[in-house]
């Protein structure tokens, strides 16, 4: 246990690494110069520009001060925001960005378990047509279509809730729905799938026949065992919540981490790119990590011993 | 005596010709490709899913030419038009033609979605086969590496070469959109093949073929790929959504084909500025068309999951 403990850790240090050094040869094999669009500039001031961020020292050199600064968890300086920092912008963004993702996340995992547990109880009926329907259209209609759909029917013409922006708790209804209902249709099919195959073995029969109520049945022995292999795709839902944010959080003027990123990326403020990215690396890299473990620790029937060969 | 011994002459009779016929297999036998052929028209949906396909396919090369406008042509007297008679789909802010632009954009859509499955498919059979039959050392040390390069976030890849790779504000070249979407997504597909090989490499069949003197790459491309395509196809097939709508992403987030070409995603994102003058149509086709092939795609890979499942064979 410990031994696959220390090993999968070190795979995600590694896989960090190597994320941190594919940013940084990426972002230096830009064409370009940060400081040449001000073409104008004295020798001596451009001069200093570079020494000051570092820029005249080989890239070998560079890229040794950048580890390190990683390491301290310094992200770098924003190129257009002289004020902010990448790590102040860190701090602004991640609470609301975190929020309508825990939001998304926790109306994903509440409700596509149970919508694939009706689905696979009442198979070939019209509740588990009904919810397949919402599954295809989860997985099939991008979150960012969902997104305007939502802003267009539910906060335009009817005005039911703010069409964008942040402040309330009403500002992050429709934004998170459009974030998870992708990963809800993605824990609906699988849940479904899963809870099929366990309510055709031995020991629900035997639970029936013992004259257990049909919902203790369901609830202790078939969901029970169910769930588990959902687990495992917990780390793709967290993804895709991560993924989808930027865009959601693009159309409904959300000011979170993911915005950020889609700015940066429309400036070319390369510093600010680099931060963002390796930010999202380690935050999702750690999350998988986290999602594997738990489901090490969830499923007894794993071996940690055994080299999964 | 014993009554075992007792056996009359009549019990060696020729049997009669009707008890012959008992053990015949009265049906045709068939072939593993018809029959998942034969489980996949059963299944409606995945068929549905199919005969879109078809039917966007065909479109995207007839489409662009049936109301005799081009992409790019640019008309400033009949600019954000509604849907009429003259344009089926209305006009964008440059007064292009949009139903000619949406049948270019599934045409791109696609083409980017199959060619970065294909290119996964390619790289990931070489790779998981390479692995799947070498010793354990080398096969280790190549999984490892996929692994690593398997848990950089699929996207943040994506966007990261597409900004390096494109001047700011102008889009990406093709070729970049679909580098870049096959650059880590081909590993799910090596680890499958691997998967597959080192099943099938210890199989009787393979053992015979090399027992006859084959070599390893005779039995990879003779016995044990033909046997893994079941799966493969199902995972190509579920690839390209995939592809599609990362793409589709990119060019929503301004990162999509260089203009004034127009893939779906760079259409919807365009078309989102028109949102709030009341422009609606402007968005809700592209994204329509892009629901359409997600959803065509997904049911059918769904079903030919389904269909190739031994498990469900009757």
């Amino acid at each position: 246990m410990k031994k696959y403990l220390l090993k999968r850790i070190a795979m995600a240090v590694v896989t960090i690494w190597a994320i941190i050094t594919i940013t940084f040869i990426l972002m230096h094999s830009v064409p370009g110069d940060p400081f040449r669009q001000e073409s104008k500039m004295p020798k001596v001031v451009y001069e200093n520009l570079h020494k000051k961020y570092g820029l005249d020292k080989p890239l070998s050199e560079q890229y040794i001060i950048y580890l390190g600064k990683i390491i301290r968890g310094d992200f770098g300086d924003s190129m257009k925001s002289r004020v902010e920092t990448v790590n102040d912008m860190i701090k602004r963004g991640l609470p609301v960005s975190a929020f309508i993702g825990l939001e998304a996340l926790l109306i994903a995992v509440v409700f596509g378990p149970a919508l694939g547990a009706i689905a696979a109880l009442n198979q070939n009926k019209w509740p588990d047509y009904l919810s397949m329907i919402i599954a295809i259209i989860g997985v099939s209609v991008p979150s960012f279509i969902m997104g305007t759909v939502f802003i267009q029917f539910l906060a335009r013409n009817i005005e039911w809730l703010p069409i964008g922006g942040w402040g309330s708790f009403r500002h992050s209804i429709l934004p998170s729905i459009a974030l998870a209902l992708m990963p809800l249709a993605q824990l609906a099919r699988y849940m479904r799938s899963s809870m099929l195959e366990v309510l055709g073995q031995d020991y629900i029969k035997t639970a029936k026949s013992k004259g257990i109520s049909k919902a203790t049945v369901v609830l202790r022995h078939a969901v029970r065992n169910a769930i588990l292999p959902v687990v495992s795709i917990l780390g793709t839902v967290a993804t895709n919540l991560i993924v989808g944010s930027f865009v959601i959080e693009k159309i409904f003027g959300i000011p979170g981490l993911g915005m950020f990123f889609i700015t940066s990326i429309n400036n070319r403020d390369y510093p600010l790119i680099m931060g963002t990215t390796i930010f999202y690396a380690i935050i999702l890299v750690i999350m998988l990590l986290i999602v594997d473990i738990a489901y090490m620790l969830i499923d007894p029937r794993i071996k940690l011993t055994k080299e999964g060969r | 005596m014993k009554a075992g011994l007792d056996v009359s002459p009549e019990l060696f009779n020729a049997a009669d010709k009707e008890d012959k016929n008992a053990e015949r297999i009265r049906r045709p036998s068939i072939r593993y490709w018809p029959d998942v052929w034969r489980r996949l028209k059963m299944n409606k949906l995945a068929m549905t899913g199919l005969l879109l396909i078809c039917i966007l396919g065909v479109m995207s090369f007839v489409g662009t030419k049936i109301n005799g406008f081009t992409y790019f042509e640019q008309n400033y007297s009949l600019i954000n038009s509604h849907p009429d008679s003259v344009h089926w789909f209305g006009t964008d802010e440059l007064g292009r033609d949009l139903f000619t632009r949406n049948w270019f954009g599934v045409r791109y859509s696609l083409f980017i979605g199959i060619m970065a499955a294909f290119i996964d498919f390619f790289i990931g059979v070489l790779y998981g086969g390479i692995a799947g039959i070498s010793n354990r050392k080398v096969d280790s040390v190549m999984m490892r590496i996929a692994e690593i390069i398997y848990s950089i976030p699929y996207l943040l890849v994506v966007i990261l070469i597409s900004v390096v790779f494109s001047q700011a504000g102008q889009g990406s070249s093709m070729f970049v959109l679909i580098f870049s979407l096959s650059l880590t997504s081909w590993v799910p597909m090596a680890i499958l093949v691997r998967g597959q090989v080192l099943q099938l490499k210890e199989s009787e069949y393979a053992l015979a073929s090399e027992s006859l003197g084959a070599d390893k790459s005779w039995i990879l491309k003779k016995h044990i790929i033909p046997n893994t395509l079941g799966p493969i196809l199902v995972n190509v097939t579920l690839e390209i959504p995939r592809a599609i709508f990362a793409e589709a992403t990119l060019g929503f987030i301004g990162l999509g084909l260089q203009a004034p070409k127009s893939s779906l995603g760079t259409l919807a994102n365009s078309g989102l500025a028109g949102l709030p003058v009341g422009n609606s149509y402007q968005l809700f086709i592209p994204a329509i068309f892009i629901s359409l092939i997600m959803f065509a795609f997904n049911v059918l890979g769904d079903g030919l999951r389904d269909a190739l499942d031994p498990r469900l064979r009757k």
